[in-house]
């Protein structure tokens, strides 16, 4: 079993900046390289055997296995519809697979032991016990608008995980400040820009000390001129933290620059995928090709 | 004309009591119906069937009956199958469930239309199911709820005239006293237009100013300032939220 840090120290006292110090010294880059625990479900962060999705008749994903490595940064890329943000939203606990299983970090996430066969449909009690190391930040950013933009980043770890008001207050500017966005603690969310109200849905995610940080889209919905802002700060964390990362996105310059491996999705499958430079300058399949010729 | 008006005078103190007792049977009734409407507004998006079947009789039968015939039941009929109220409860009592029944459907309707992205955020962040609904979702469909629930209340004040038909000395009967010492049949239901429309309105402001409050809170407008204008005139709506608060 491969250690790192222990998660209740993660959600203990201290800010952000120490989080980050902390990830600096245990770095990831060990793990992700030991490919010799490659195979070994346990040593993956998040594991997905043979998943099927179904809304209704429509299948969107067709018994896929998938896997994250700790601190791997993975980005999914591939035409709308093709299941990249139903893979997000199972593991955000948003949807229920219709087949198969999750597990994160070995354990059963999308199931929990019971019943005759060992597993049975997680409940809403044992699913609030394991979402609590995954965040998500979405496209349409859906910051809480009868908070204001300090609330909003606070609210969780007070009452989620009994954070005191002034500790989260304190947590809650440094990674706010890290955002770039210290002097707007007392703003409402309406008063700010898409791309500032997309850098506080980061804080408010980053907040809970997420192992695991789903990114939906995150710039799809901001104007041109401000993605640039909100990438910056997602490369600032990509490189400072060991936070895993599952990454949607159409900014292929962003999934180059971050990702360990990029997965090109399609009709529910995983068509290829490898590091971003293989990927991206010889891609093995005609469709991926006609994609990247589409959207670059 | 002048003599209506010195007998209106001579009886203030009684008009004055009738309008207390008037506020005092809204005021009680609008607080057991707004309750009301909250449990049965709950109860209405619970997952179980049987739960939510029983807020969905509850809300049918109660709205489907006469508020005149359920207030005479719990009056005349209630006593003879043993159980006697005091004049003004039967009155709370009618009027709160058959005005919580309404509002169940508000407090449905403001909860429905909170995104459903609020409550996916609310869940990434590992709110428990209460804290989502406390924290999150109640705060904003509340603002929703505050102009339908407005127009319940002013029907729920006007309702209350029923009040003198269970021997209660409301306003109305107060006027209706003054009425026939005068003569002046004319003049003294001017007068209780007036007053009830003077109630009303008292109770739009507050309302209004409710909903400034909340607004605010939401980052919409700059409360209470802005109470007194029209919507369009002050309070932001971007969303064009207000319009889709929708009635009953």
């Amino acid at each position: 079993m491969l250690s790192d840090t222990d998660p209740k120290e993660e959600t203990g006292p201290g800010g952000h900046t120490e989080a980050v110090d902390d990830a600096l010294t245990n770095k990831g880059d060990a793990l992700r390289n030991d490919s010799p625990a490659n195979d070994s479900p346990v040593a993956d962060m998040v594991r997905f055997d043979q998943v099927v999705k179904r809304f209704g008749d429509h299948t969107v994903l067709d018994q896929l296995d998938f896997g994250l490595r700790r601190g791997e940064r993975v980005t999914l890329i591939g035409p709308s519809g093709s299941g990249k943000t139903t893979i997000l939203r199972l593991l955000m606990t948003l949807e229920r697979v219709t087949e198969g299983t999750i597990h994160v970090d070995g354990e059963p996430f999308s199931h929990m032991p019971g019943g005759r066969d060992g597993l049975v449909p997680a409940n809403e009690k044992y699913l609030r016990e394991r979402r609590r190391r995954i965040g998500m930040v979405f496209q349409q950013f859906n910051l809480f608008p009868n908070m204001k933009v300090l609330e909003n980043v606070t609210e969780a770890p007070v009452h989620v995980l009994g954070l005191s008001r002034d500790e989260a207050a304190e947590r809650g500017r440094e990674l706010l400040d890290l955002v770039g966005l210290a002097d707007k603690c007392d703003a409402h969310p309406t008063q700010l820009s898409g791309g500032q109200q997309q850098r506080v849905a980061i804080a408010r995610a980053l907040a809970m000390r997420p192992d695991i940080l789903l990114l939906d889209e995150v710039t799809s919905a901001l104007d041109p001129e401000l993605v640039a802002g909100v990438l910056d700060v997602l490369r600032d964390i990509a490189l400072s933290t060991d936070i895993t990362m599952l990454c949607v996105t159409h900014e292929m310059g962003f999934a180059r620059d971050v990702s360990d491996r990029v997965m090109m999705f399609d009709h529910g499958h995983v068509l290829e995928a490898g590091p971003p430079d293989q990927l991206f300058e010889a891609p093995e399949h005609t469709r991926t090709r006609e994609f990247l010729s589409a959207v670059l | 004309m002048s003599e209506f008006l010195t007998q209106f005078s001579r009886s203030l103190p009684s008009v004055w009591q009738g309008v207390s007792v008037t506020l005092q049977a809204t005021v009680l009734s609008a607080l057991l119906a707004l309750v009301l409407a909250f449990v049965l507004g709950f109860m209405s998006r619970s997952d179980q069937l049987l739960v939510r079947g029983l807020s969905r009789v509850v809300v049918e039968f109660l709205r489907g009956t006469s508020l005149y015939v359920q207030l005479f039941w719990l009056f005349f009929a209630l006593p003879i199958l043993g159980f006697k109220l005091e004049p003004l409860a039967c009155a709370v009592v009618a009027f709160g469930l058959n005005y919580g029944a309404y509002g169940s459907e508000v407090v449905r309707g403001a909860l429905n239309a909170v995104p459903q992205a609020q409550w996916e955020a609310a869940v990434a962040l590992n709110l428990s199911p209460w804290q989502r609904m406390r924290r999150v979702i109640l705060p904003q469909a509340w603002v929703q709820m505050i102009p339908p629930f407005n127009n319940l209340l002013i029907q729920l004040l006007k309702s209350t005239p029923l009040l003198s038909l269970i021997t209660i000395s409301d306003l109305t009967f107060q006027m209706d006293q003054l009425r026939s010492t005068t003569g002046n049949t004319a003049a003294a239901y001017v007068t209780l237009l007036v007053i009830y429309f003077v109630l009303a309105y008292a109770l739009t402001l507050l309302m209004n100013a409710l909903e400034a409050v909340a607004k605010a809170r939401l980052g919409q407008g700059s409360g209470l300032r802005h109470v007194l204008k029209p919507p369009s005139a002050g309070i932001t709506d971007p969303d064009g939220r207000a319009a889709r608060a929708g009635g009953v």
